[in-house]
């Protein structure tokens, strides 16, 4: 079958009945005493160059969802299917390919940088894996590119993060994200350790690079507000369990949960 | 009312003197005894910087006191005497943080750290122990005689800032300044939080300065409210009138930033800085 003649109606990713449970460990064998059920029987699809937000508080479960989705945690059960094709079970050579297509960004633009490497050699890294045939060269023109899309200059390849505010670092994350052409982004709490100024303005290059590249997003937040403002779609999730699943508009307007309401009444209001 | 701090035409800096970097650039404001300010700005505004000032937290170098005076019941905080100072800080003002994680020591429990600051503040306390609970329980956690020894790492984000708060309120100070005091939590624990400053500042005669990026704090906290922006204090007014009606440029676009729900918009707003020059 073509590529081209897969509907748009089919998800470009689809999580069926995902758990993921940890062990816990006790006594002086180490034996499994119970589990920790971090997410537990989730299931959720995303339509290509749609965004879903994912909600919750901490502990909710929804960095696991997303982890387990790029394969950094190994689900206990379920299936993640990505174009049709199953990836959670495929054998880590097999998946190699997925890695270039479904990328993540994290939550914290402080940590999830080396201090030791240049901006260059941050983003430059992920074209050397997945883009052996480049040389230096190329890979210099192809980074000085990324940082033109996402608003730094060229002039700042060869700076290292400590040079950095927090919201150009998330921008650096964002340019590493994008370096091997992905789908499907991972934007894991992107946003929650930025002022809300700088919040608007990683938000909106989101969204803008979403509407130049064609990119399918899962957001995952604890801030309703940015969730409903970015999302198409909104899922929310308390104890490993999504107990709401609604248009970005019937959250806000009609909320059925409990728990989705009591997140409505913690976003400050103005 | 009286006033309780008085600051005047308060300039810092930091870097070489010939080329200063200005943190805070000659800003002026008074607190009344009892009254909530919110001072409201972006990372760099300046803001950390004025509240640490306050009881001479910053170390001088880097920092230099280049003008002005800070007036506190009557003290000049810039001349007092280091021993004075300490009567100033913790006892008189006292700090909560951003990262209740990194404020917090990790090797001794809570209970032995609360005790420290009545010991040091209040010797004149007999039963400390139940002070702790009593302050302990007046932040809102369950059970605090079980607390007690219980070690930051085992406390949640939220419940590590109600010990924080917790400590702070035992050494019953004056005012309290509360720096970016839920930037670090979710959104959830930064309502319990701040509902829980709105109770201290119903309950207590205590004041209490707001340090925050997020107007959306403001709105029913704070009496008035103050907008910092590159050093400067840029406007200043009571909150619900700044709110309504605001004066500045940078002040409407702070506003502005802040997604509100069910108001979806394409994009959101961002702060045109070239247009506020």
């Amino acid at each position: 079958m073509p590529e081209s003649s897969k509907t748009s109606s089919e998800p470009l990713l689809r999580v069926d009945q995902l758990k993921v449970y940890y062990p816990i460990l006790g006594g002086i064998f180490r034996r499994k005493m119970g589990e920790v059920k971090a997410v537990d029987d989730f299931s959720f699809a995303i339509t290509k160059g749609q965004t879903v937000g994912l909600v919750g508080e901490s502990g909710s479960g929804k960095t696991t969802v997303g982890r387990a989705i790029i394969r950094l945690t190994e689900p206990t059960a379920g299936t993640i299917t990505y174009g049709g094709t199953v990836i959670s079970e495929l054998p880590a050579a097999a998946f190699r390919p997925f890695r270039k297509k479904i990328q993540i960004i994290f939550q914290d633009p402080y940590n999830s940088l080396n201090p030791r490497l240049s901006i260059f050699e941050i983003i430059g890294e992920a074209l050397e894996i997945h883009f052996p045939e480049m040389n230096r060269a190329d890979r210099r023109e192809r980074v000085a590119e990324l940082l033109d899309k996402v608003g730094l200059k060229r002039a700042h390849l060869d700076r290292y993060p400590h040079e950095f505010s927090g919201g150009q670092r998330q921008r650096v994350g964002i340019a590493r994200a994008l370096a091997v052409n992905p789908e499907f982004i991972v934007c894991d709490e992107p946003v929650s350790a930025l002022d809300v100024s700088v919040q608007a303005q990683i938000v909106n290059l989101l969204q803008d690079l979403q509407e130049e590249l064609g990119l399918t997003y899962l957001f995952i937040a604890h801030d309703l507000a940015v969730v409903e403002h970015i999302s198409d779609f909104v899922l929310v999730m308390n104890q490993g369990k999504i107990v709401e699943a609604a248009s970005a508009e019937a959250i806000y307007e009609n909320p059925q949960h409990d728990y989705t309401r009591k997140l409505l009444s913690a976003v400050p209001k103005l | 009312m009286s006033t309780l701090l008085s600051v005047e035409n308060l300039g810092i800096q930091f870097g070489p003197p010939e080329n200063p970097v200005k943190a805070v650039d000659g800003i002026s404001f008074a607190m009344q005894a009892g009254e909530t300010l919110a001072v409201v700005g972006e990372s760099g505004s300046g803001k950390s910087v004025t509240a640490l000032a306050l009881t001479r937290l910053l170390a001088t170098p880097p920092a230099r006191y280049v003008s002005g005076r800070i007036e506190f019941e009557g003290r000049d905080v810039l001349q007092l005497p280091e021993s004075q100072l300490r009567d100033l800080r913790g006892r008189q003002i006292a700090y909560i943080f951003q990262e209740p994680g990194s404020s917090l020591n990790p090797v001794f429990t809570v209970g032995y750290q609360i005790r420290e600051a009545i010991e040091l503040h209040r010797p004149e306390v007999r039963d400390v122990t139940a002070e702790i609970i009593s302050a302990l329980d007046k932040v809102g956690i369950r059970e605090p005689a079980k607390r007690l020894n219980d070690y930051p790492h085992q406390l949640s984000g939220g419940m590590q800032q109600r010990v924080m708060i917790a400590m702070a309120l035992s050494c019953q100070p004056k005012l309290l300044v509360a720096d970016e005091p839920t930037t670090a939590l979710d959104v959830t624990i930064q309502k319990q939080i701040m509902d829980l400053l709105k109770e201290l500042k119903r309950t207590s005669n205590m004041a209490i300065l707001l340090i925050t990026h997020n107007f959306g704090l403001v709105a029913d906290f704070a009496d008035r409210v103050a907008v910092m922006f590159r050093g400067k204090i840029v406007e200043t007014g009571a909150t619900a009138e700044v709110l309504r009606n605001p004066q500045h440029a940078y002040t409407r676009a702070l506003i502005e930033c802040v997604p509100k729900l069910g108001q979806k918009q394409h994009r959101l707003k961002v702060i045109d800085y070239a247009g506020i020059e």
